[in-house]
């Protein structure tokens, strides 16, 4: 794709003035890093507060009767039993049990849902659920429309809070994990939900376009005292690797299944899904191979390389970084189900260097608070 | 800090040489610990290796990217810099001083005539050197 054709966020400008690093990501223009660079953002989101343009993110709403319903019957996790002002996390899964992607639905109203996409993922996702769901339950894709700001860390809630007008201020501060409000912030229609994609508490705001540049604005400037920094896509990279959240493209696609992927908990099998009886298969079966954590000992693992063991390829690492809180070099790779024990030692072949590793117990990183 | 001093000499591999004699210290440009972003990972070559002008003697890392550090100079390699190895971050922090890579005692004195001097390295990474630089 041409730099031309890129898509831009409502905040494009916030960040050129801010002086990012912009780089293309499926298909939009984004916000690699600010000045501060990864190390600090990463740093900056685990001791108080950072601040990220989601806006690429894709949003899929279904209202009507039989939203709910026809919902519960494409994605994994229960969204019968979701109740008004809850999310959850779940996979669209295609017949043969692998993964379509990993989506959020949050249940807004009786008839009224939304599911935030990944952004490499929507019309793939769109063409999924449009040819499966009731002719009664339209798709509306609100991608464009929507612009997504999300606010991480520990000092996260105070900083929304501290924006927001007396009721809405108790709204937010009663919001449990996973819940969902509509809400005012800084003056901005918002709706709010305690969710993320950092291993910290948080929330990830939800404007019109149009309210995203104040919103944002108004962010930066009440949480500069706190410690709040903008944080670009390299550090959100670290941030969910530390916490074992896996990432679509990286760690999990149509060619891996949610048992390999540890993901086998968002899956209710008790229910019918897309994907289902496939899944329900493999789990007796048991999977063959499995997404495991490492510990690197020299040098760090990348998307792509190889796990060897007795110099002998056994698996690919999906992700790998240095992580900065854990202080190690961590990554997560797929091996077969036999060398996937904690304490397992095998190696990682990096620049034809067979570099030791060992399996370890996930997340790295587990928030104290 | 001059972001490109005058008294070295560059490779546009994005190396700089700092000539003492017959002994010359290595390490990275501020130009290129920028491009890279915070490093987090350094393999120079041990004391008493041998590197080729020219050829991968090392790899920095950063978060998001390896990039191979190539020897500027031919020679054996007197000293590394532990201090980068144990603090990678030191290459980002003073790329010119305490990130230093490695002292390298020079097998050619003759390979230091192509390097750029520090007008060419301004001009080579889009630099505008100020003087008339062309």
């Amino acid at each position: 794709m041409s730099e031309a054709a890129l898509l831009r966020t409502p905040l494009h400008a916030e960040h050129v003035a801010l002086g990012a690093k912009l780089v293309p990501f499926a298909g939009w223009e984004m916000p690699i890093q600010y000045p501060a660079g990864i190390l600090a953002e990463h740093r900056a989101t685990r001791a108080a507060a950072g601040l990220f343009d989601l806006s690429h993110m894709g949003e899929l709403r279904f209202r009507g009767d039989g939203a709910l319903a026809a919902l519960d019957r494409l994605v994994s996790s229960d969204i019968a039993g979701l109740a008004v002002g809850r999310a959850r996390y779940g996979l669209l899964a295609n017949e043969r049990g692998t993964i379509v992607d990993d989506v959020i639905v949050y249940r807004l109203a009786a008839d009224d849902l939304l599911m935030v996409v990944n952004a490499s993922n929507v019309a793939k996702d769109r063409a999924h659920l449009a040819s499966r769901l009731p002719a009664a339950v339209p798709l509306a894709d609100e991608s464009l429309a929507t612009a997504l700001v999300a606010v991480q860390g520990p000092r996260a809630a105070g900083i929304v809070a501290g924006l927001a007008e007396d009721g809405s201020a108790a709204m937010l501060a009663a919001l449990p994990s996973f819940g969902v409000a509509r809400v005012r912030v800084a003056g901005i229609e918002v709706v709010a939900a305690r969710t993320g994609y950092t291993g910290e508490d948080g929330f990830e705001l939800f404007a019109a376009a149009a309210g995203a540049p104040p919103l944002w604005r108004a962010l930066l400037a009440a949480g500069g005292s706190a410690g709040l920094v903008p944080v670009g896509l390299g550090a959100r990279d670290t941030l969910r690797l530390e916490a074992r959240l896996a990432l679509y493209g990286n760690d999990i696609d149509e060619t891996t299944t949610p048992l390999e992927a540890g993901l086998g908990w968002t899956c209710k099998l008790d229910k019918d899904f897309c994907g289902r009886d496939a899944i329900a298969r493999e789990k007796v079966s048991g999977p063959a191979r499995r997404l495991v954590g490492l510990v690197v000992e020299g040098g760090i693992a990348r998307h792509g390389h190889a796990v060897t063991d007795g110099g002998v390829e056994v698996g690919r690492v999906t992700s790998g970084t240095y992580g900065p809180t854990v202080g190690a070099n961590i990554a997560l790779a797929y091996v077969p189900a036999a060398r996937a024990a904690i304490g397992t030692a095998l190696a990682v072949r990096i620049r034809e260097r067979d570099v030791p590793a060992r399996v370890v117990r996930t997340p790295w990183y587990r928030r104290t608070a | 800090m001059s972001t490109v001093p005058e008294e070295l000499r560059y490779s546009k591999e994005h190396e700089w040489v700092r000539v003492d004699g017959d002994v010359a210290v290595v390490g990275i440009t501020h130009f290129a610990q920028e491009q890279l972003g915070d490093v987090v990972y350094a393999e120079l070559p041990e004391k008493g290796a041998t590197v080729r002008q020219h050829a991968s003697m090392g790899v920095v890392e950063s978060v998001k990217a390896a990039s191979d550090v190539y020897a500027p100079v031919s020679g054996e390699v007197l000293e590394r810099n532990i201090k980068v190895i144990e603090r990678p971050e030191l290459v980002n922090q003073d790329p010119y001083g305490d990130g230093w890579m490695v002292r390298v005692r020079l097998a050619d004195r003759g390979e230091l005539q192509p390097l750029l001097s520090p007008a060419a390295y301004r001009a080579h990474i889009g630099e505008n050197a100020g003087t008339g630089g062309d």
